[in-house]
């Protein structure tokens, strides 16, 4: 009788533990005392980007219940040779999954992966883990352009507000897009946030400037500075530090963010901003580790795992009716009966020198694409990604690969 | 109205040549009074152990056999630009341009790479990878070196420009060569078929590099202090005037050692991309060719100096990186620290070179 209500006792506290943590399920019983995590970072707390990541670690780290001696975190690792020595260090010290957060990181992790195969080696944003072959190196990352989409919905919110007050006419609902390189990323980034503008907002155009760095808050406040003067009524980045969002605070022009709030420094112009949640990656990846299971070549989180999220709406700045918006809008993605890159939505228009792996129809709209999802130095198209009606971005691999040239954006410039 | 002259309480006085161990117990009084600061700032701003402090530095740069070969790799980088830009200095040509020359020696030597690393065999291409490598860094050394010889520009503000206009070559062919498109990075260059990357030696990858620089060391001590190069640039360097009237042609010895200079921080180049990084970003030379001219003044240009000033820079360097990890410092408290020894070093050789004596009062 005593033995049986320990049990019950035992079975009850087992069940609210797991009620109250965020755990993931097949966490719950997995021995974590034998597991030493390494963390690679390219800056630290100082940079949005980085501090995104570290949050994400310290996160994991206590929901699993991973003791301070058990992480060891690395900052300020340049992606270079360094970072290869580093994730090495890490190994000989006895971690046994390692994770590296910047895009530069991935070669050297691969060379470290090829020296230690017993120590799992997992890299965001990298590309080459599907091809590269081994059991031990991974790649992640999450459907951010479904965050960029819903992000674009209050911004596209935004501009009728403007356009009804008469602020301006609807010929004037001019986005400006200040981008660090004409990479995939990025591209996938913006094109997904100027389509969920379009969606409510059908004159919307846009205009993308490129900084040529991830991190320039002086480029990327001038940059900001330009495309106001230019005409742009709202301002959008992919870039990680605080330059546009300072730069759109001063000339009184609304910002939809990324990485994080930036209502710190925008409170009378910040509207949203989506980010990435790593820790729902981290978990798993260390979870996976710990019970001797194989982690994925690629890990593409999504809206329902929670690794794509969107940060508080500024009711201040934000147009009535947003959060309806983007809650309809969020449902239909969950749902599968919107796609962000639905091809009927946008037209694409193939020149000898832009869009060549694409083929239109005589609307303009996309029909096949090849794109370069095994990375190669000629970027040759060896994927069919369109298919049903829509493009599959990440779903070939974790890291995006959209990386067309849309009608109704404009690129001021693309010399990086 | 008083009449007598105030006199201060000290006076500084020129001392006449010390002998070699009163330096250097000066020098050695410095570095300890230096690590006692040190120890004291630690303990104010974070309240650790200063003691603990200085053993994860020292087990950041020397704890395990991989963290010692890499402060090896390093130390051999710093002293290779170093000891490159020592002549120049000693001539008291100000060559603040090893940054730009060990950057066009890195950027011949990824050209190499990723142009024709698929179309030579080995050895051919390691060959043609030292030629480009060294040539590079010579024409950039050249440049300001010829117009310093016949127009007399400042080669200061030269040299420095031509740092600037490297890294934007550098950055153009970032871009060229870059893989994934538009991600701004070359990434390992032949990661697959290691074309163009120098030989590891005895199973070390490292040891090459340190090699190859111990030598460089010797010889440059021996082309300083025994060969009459060596004692041309020295005679320059205390007087144009003199060294003219003995009949040196000043010019000549100017672009000639110039050359020298550019092919040493072209051959540092080489190290970097083939030897250890094996990729090329504009931020590969990361300040060294700076950081190298502290090394060489602090050693007084003596090769042998400099492979100590050199170590201490990196071992400063490197221990703080352990330093951020173990205590969640910043990295800049690395620099606060590294800072704080310079300026006693610094310090120190005006005692070297002066006394202060007190005034007897009358």
């Amino acid at each position: 009788m005593r033995k049986l209500f320990a049990l019950a006792l035992s079975a009850m506290l087992a069940a609210s533990t797991l009620g109250g943590m965020t755990v993931s399920a097949d966490s719950a019983d997995v021995d974590f005392s034998n597991m030493k995590v390494g963390f690679i970072f390219l800056h630290d707390e100082n940079s949005t980007y980085d501090l995104n990541f570290m949050n994400s670690a310290k996160a994991a780290a206590a929901n699993l219940g991973l003791s301070e001696d058990q992480i060891v975190m690395k900052v300020n690792i340049a992606e270079g040779e360094q970072c290869y020595e580093t994730a090495a260090d890490l190994a000989d010290s006895g971690c046994n999954i390692i994770f590296a957060d910047s895009f530069g990181h991935e070669d050297f992790m691969i060379e470290a992966a090829q020296e230690f195969p017993e120590v799992q080696f997992c890299h965001s944003t990298g590309t080459r883990a599907h091809t590269e072959g081994l059991d031990n190196y991974h790649n992640a990352f999450a459907s951010i352009y479904e965050g960029r989409y819903l992000a674009g919905v209050a911004a596209g919110k935004k501009l009728n507000a403007m356009i009804e007050e008469g602020k301006i006419t609807e010929d004037q609902a001019l986005i400006g897009y200040v981008g660090a390189f004409t990479y995939a990323e990025v591209i996938s980034g913006y094109t997904s946030f100027f389509l969920g503008a379009r969606s409510q907002c059908p004159s919307a155009t846009m205009k993308v400037t490129f900084t040529g760095s991830w991190y320039d808050e002086t480029a990327e406040k001038e940059a900001a500075n330009k495309l106001i003067q230019d005409g742009c009524v709202l301002i959008s980045q992919h870039a990680d530090s605080m330059g546009a969002p300072t730069a759109c605070e001063a000339a009184g022009v609304p910002d939809v963010s990324y990485n994080g709030s930036t209502i710190s420094v925008g409170p009378n112009s910040y509207i949203i901003s989506s980010r990435i949640d790593w820790t729902p990656y981290y978990e798993h990846a260390i979870t996976c580790a710990a019970k001797g299971e194989a982690i994925e070549a690629d890990w593409t989180g999504t809206l329902a795992t929670e690794s794509v999220l969107l940060t508080e709406l500024n009711d201040a700045v934000a147009a009535d009716g947003t959060q309806d918006a983007i809650d309809a809008a969020k449902a239909a993605l969950e749902d599968g009966s919107l796609h962000v890159f639905d091809v009927s939505t946008f037209t694409v228009t193939v020149t000898d020198s832009s869009n060549v792996n694409a083929t239109v129809d005589e609307n303009g709209n996309l029909t096949s694409y090849m794109a370069d999802v095994d990375t190669d130095a000629a970027y040759e198209g060896d994927t069919e990604v369109v298919s049903d009606g829509y493009f599959h971005e990440s779903e070939y691999r974790s890291a995006p690969y959209f990386d067309l040239q849309i009608d109704g954006i404009e690129l001021l410039d693309t010399s990086f | 109205m008083n009449t007598k002259k105030k006199e201060p309480m000290f006076h500084i006085v020129k001392r006449a040549a010390l002998p070699w161990y009163k330096a250097w117990a000066i020098r050695g009084i410095a570095l300890l009074l230096s690590l006692v600061v040190c120890a004291f700032v630690t303990m104010l701003v974070t309240g650790d152990d200063p003691v603990a402090v200085f053993r994860t530095m020292f087990t950041g740069a020397f704890g395990t056999s991989r963290k010692t070969w890499v402060t090896l790799k390093e130390l051999a980088i710093l002293l290779c630009i170093s000891l490159a830009l020592t002549p120049a200095f000693k001539m008291r040509f100000w060559n603040i341009g090893g940054e730009g020359q060990v950057m066009m020696g890195c950027l011949a030597a990824a050209a190499c790479m990723v142009k024709l690393g698929d179309a030579l065999p080995a050895p051919v291409l390691i060959l043609v990878m030292i030629i480009a490598s060294l040539g590079a860094g010579m024409i950039w050394a050249m440049i300001p070196a010829l117009c310093k010889a016949k127009w007399n520009t400042n080669e200061t503000l030269f040299t420095l420009m031509m740092n600037y206009v490297a890294t934007q070559i550098v950055a153009y062919f970032i871009i060229r060569w870059e893989v994934p498109k538009g991600s701004g990075k070359i990434g390992i260059i032949n990661q697959q078929s290691h074309a163009g990357w120098l030989p590891t030696v005895f199973g070390n990858k490292y040891l090459l590099n340190v090699l190859i620089v111990l030598a460089l060391t010797i010889f440059m001590y021996i082309y300083l202090t025994y060969t009459k190069q060596g004692y041309e640039i020295a005679v320059v360097g205390e007087s144009e005037r003199t060294a003219r009237y003995v009949g040196i042609k000043v010019e000549k010895v100017i672009v000639r050692t110039l050359c020298l200079t550019g092919a040493i921080c072209g051959l540092c180049g080489l190290l970097l991309v083939s030897g250890s990084e094996h990729t090329l970003t504009t931020t590969i030379a990361g300040g060294q060719g700076f950081t190298g001219v502290m090394v060489a003044w602090m050693a007084k240009f003596n090769p042998i100096g400099m492979v100590f000033t050199s170590l201490l820079l990196i071992f400063m360097s490197r221990g703080a990186n352990e330093i951020a990890t173990v205590f969640s410092l910043n990295e800049a408290f690395g620099d606060i620290l590294t800072g704080i020894i310079i300026f006693f070093l610094i310090g120190s050789e005006f005692f070297v070179t002066y006394k202060l004596s007190r005034k007897k009062s009358a």
